[in-house]
């Protein structure tokens, strides 16, 4: 694996000046998974504030081939290109000692939700990708809407936290569960905050024959009512109390990269953000053990699982 | 399965002509999804990959919206690509129809036309791809089975064009034509290869050595600026269609224009009408010219870009039209065909009659009596310069 160092002196394949908010956890993302392919790289990716963020014409972030068609299909048009490409390798267009990785980028709206059909039917098909979702648990772009990955108790746009419903009532979808169900080669989650597990994570994503899946945490001052310049603590405390837990599965066996030696009480990482502020007031307080409950059973889970294959 | 040795002459259905004539283009990648009454097309060319007949990359998608989708990477990354659709289908792709136009991808999509649910019915009409008609594809209409084998080979031709480099549209009636075995003449395959060339993209993706950024997001300084070079592009590509076509006559013995004029020189009486419902349509033209009576028919091919000067022109000494719409906007001032050809016609000095009339929908009978009945209510408005009703449904219920 790269070091920092290496990683440091690389061609920046996604340049600054971009439009994506100050504390925008989706930036280091990008980059950190970019300069993990050690190869030339070819990339979708979703509507979203990623895609608008960093191509209002006539500027482009992106120093690789890269195009958006929509919201709910970057799965399929990678699924495209990638075809594409075998096409051409097969009818000697390209040739065959160049190797190019294919990415597709889209949120949690574009990849629990909207685009969960797409992406099944492209991890079932077996395209030699890497889909990487940067969850930040809303539809940000569009002002801050619920999704199916939105935490549990969150206030959004469209869960608010009013007089008689307190934020989001359901469960946060658990969609790296879902991909793991295609016997995909390789699936994790991650966290910018750690960029070394993150970009081994990348690295491994990239070699595999075959699909493969990054869920990765990704902070949103906007919408988490955060303070910008805590964006990478939120990360880490959202690991630290095992609510984002950084594992892998590869070949179908589970392994957990990071065990808090003591975990956080989930409160640690509400009280960071606005979203959650209602939660904490004492009468809120059984919706409060309700949400540590299932972070408790989620991650005993979790560790039950450890080794084995799943 | 086993690939049929066609040769010359042979007895074929729609949907067989066309996936023949798509392994004969065996294009780099292919994205498609079932739907009745193209799943022939779909599965036919399975097999043709299967057996490798071809040697084309086929994505079973997982529906018609990441056909289109795929379509697009792949057009993008530099391939030459098609698909295949109906009625559902090409509406599940509407969104990203729009998407392939605007960036200006050479896709070439058959759609065997089916009625559009509800309720649901698989049998012919056209709402499906009137309903894509603003889409910014290309779209050429198919009378027969030997139309449609022809139009795609020219589509890939129209798309392809420098001065076009827009998707193309082929349609063609479901079950009439689709599954219906008429005896066509088919290309050699080397003379296809050389008709369709090589296709180089100018700026596709997996040149990685200049990368490309495509579906950058426009705000309201340079959208209008990309909308109208793509309305250029789209008008400019008629000239294309007519000059792909003669090039096509001149090989291959069966020249296409814009439109055909059937019996329609001396023409008192017009009716305009597109794909199988003009092979009927002309049947009742000829009894009635053996009995004297002056009729005649406008069948456009293109009808994206509209050709509205030739159509003009082509009716300019008529005194009465009917417009026979296999589709109803509903509640809008007729049928599409009907208020465009109006629309088109309005440029004369001197312009005809033009009555609407709305057939065959989902599969409903269109006869030649019918034709015949709308004839003799044209010459009728011919010689009295009098309309009694201007739109109507031909209902043919006999039952
Ligand atoms: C078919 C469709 N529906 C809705 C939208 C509007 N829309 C654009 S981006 C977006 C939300 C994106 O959310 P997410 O995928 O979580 O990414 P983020 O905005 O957080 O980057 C929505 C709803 C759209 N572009 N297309």
């Amino acid at each position: 694996m790269a070091t920092l160092k290496e990683l440091a002196k690389q061609d920046e394949l996604f340049s600054g000046g971009h439009r994506l908010c100050a504390g925008c956890g989706i930036p280091p993302i990008v980059r950190l998974v970019l300069r993990s392919a050690n190869a030339p790289v070819v990339a979708t990716t979703a509507t979203g504030c990623l895609e608008v963020g960093t191509t209002i014409y006539p500027y482009t972030a992106w120093r690789i081939p890269w195009v958006h068609s929509a919201f709910e299909n970057a799965a399929a048009t990678i699924s495209g290109i990638e075809t594409a490409y075998r096409a051409f390798k097969k009818r000697g267009r390209i040739p065959q000692d160049k190797n190019i990785k294919f990415i597709a980028f889209g949120g949690d709206g574009g990849t629990y939700d909207i685009g969960l059909q797409a992406l099944s039917g492209a991890l079932e098909r077996g395209h030699n990708f890497l889909y990487v979702c940067y969850d930040n648990g809303a539809y940000m772009n569009t002002g801050i809407q619920r999704s199916g990955a939105t935490p549990f108790g969150a206030a959004t746009t469209t869960s608010p936290a009013g007089d008689v419903i307190p934020g989001k009532q359901e469960l946060k979808k658990d969609l790296t569960r879902i991909v793991v169900a295609h016997n995909v080669p390789y699936a994790a989650q991650g966290s910018p905050h750690n960029w070394a597990d993150l970009s081994k994570k990348a690295e491994k994503a990239l070699k595999v024959n075959g699909p493969s899946f990054l869920n990765v945490i990704s902070p949103c001052p906007l919408g988490w009512y955060s303070k910008p310049e805590e964006s990478i603590e939120a990360a880490k405390i959202a690991v630290d109390t095992c609510y984002w837990a950084l594992y892998e599965v590869e070949n179908g066996v589970l392994k957990i990269n990071y065990k808090p030696k003591q975990k956080r009480p989930i409160s640690d990482w509400l009280k960071m953000q606005g979203r959650f502020k209602h939660l904490l007031k004492p009468e809120n307080k059984p919706l409060l053990d309700r949400m540590q409950q299932y972070i408790d059973t989620e991650w005993e889970r979790l560790l039950s699982l450890e080794g084995k294959i799943i | 399965m086993t690939t049929p040795a066609i040769k010359g002459q042979a007895g074929l259905t729609g949907n067989s002509a066309i996936a023949y004539g798509m392994k004969q283009i065996n294009p780099d990648v292919c994205a498609a999804y079932p739907i009745t009454p193209s799943t022939g097309i779909v599965e036919e060319f399975s097999g043709y990959v299967a057996d490798g007949a071809v040697d084309t990359e086929f994505i079973t998608v997982e529906s018609e919206h990441s056909a289109m989708s795929a379509c697009i990477g792949a057009s993008a990354a530099g391939a030459r690509v098609m698909t295949a659709t109906s009625s559902q289908g090409l509406a599940y792709m509407w969104e990203m129809l729009y998407i392939a136009s605007g960036m200006r991808l050479p896709i070439v999509l058959t759609d065997v036309n089916r009625a559009l649910s509800a309720p649901i019915n698989i049998h012919c009409d056209h709402s499906d791809s009137m309903g894509a008609r603003d889409a910014g594809w290309i779209q050429l209409y198919s009378e027969t089975v030997q139309e449609a084998y022809d139009n795609l080979l020219q589509a890939v031709r129209i798309a392809e064009h420098k001065d076009v480099m827009l998707p193309v549209m082929v349609c063609l009636d479901g079950f009439i034509t689709s599954h219906a075995i008429e005896n066509i003449t088919l290309i050699n395959d080397a003379d296809v290869k050389e008709f369709i060339g090589e296709y180089q993209a100018a700026h596709p993706l997996l040149d990685t050595d200049n990368p490309v950024t495509y579906g950058a997001m426009t705000l309201p300084d340079t959208y209008m600026e990309f909308k109208h070079q793509q309305s250029k592009a789209i008008a400019r590509s008629k000239d294309v269609v007519s000059e792909i076509g003669k090039e096509f006559g001149k090989k291959f013995g069966r020249e296409y224009g814009l439109m055909e004029k059937y019996k329609l020189d001396d023409a008192d009486a017009a009716i305009v009408i597109l794909n199988s419902a003009a092979g009927t349509t002309k049947v009742a033209v000829d009894e009635l010219r053996k009995a004297g009576k002056k009729v005649g028919i406008l069948k456009p091919r293109l009808f994206r870009p509209l050709p509205y000067r030739e159509i003009a022109d082509a009716l300019r000494n008529v005194k009465s039209v009917a417009v026979l719409d296999r589709v109803d906007s509903m509640n809008g001032f007729g049928g599409p065909l009907f208020n465009e050809t109006r629309s088109a016609l309005y440029e004369l000095e001197k312009r005809p009659k033009v009555i609407s009339r709305i057939f065959g929908l989902g599969g409903r009978d269109y006869k030649v009596k019918d034709a015949v009945q709308v004839f003799d209510e044209l010459l009728k408005i011919a010689d009295t310069g009098k309309v009694e009703s201007l739109t109507k449904y031909i209902m043919n219920k006999e039952s």
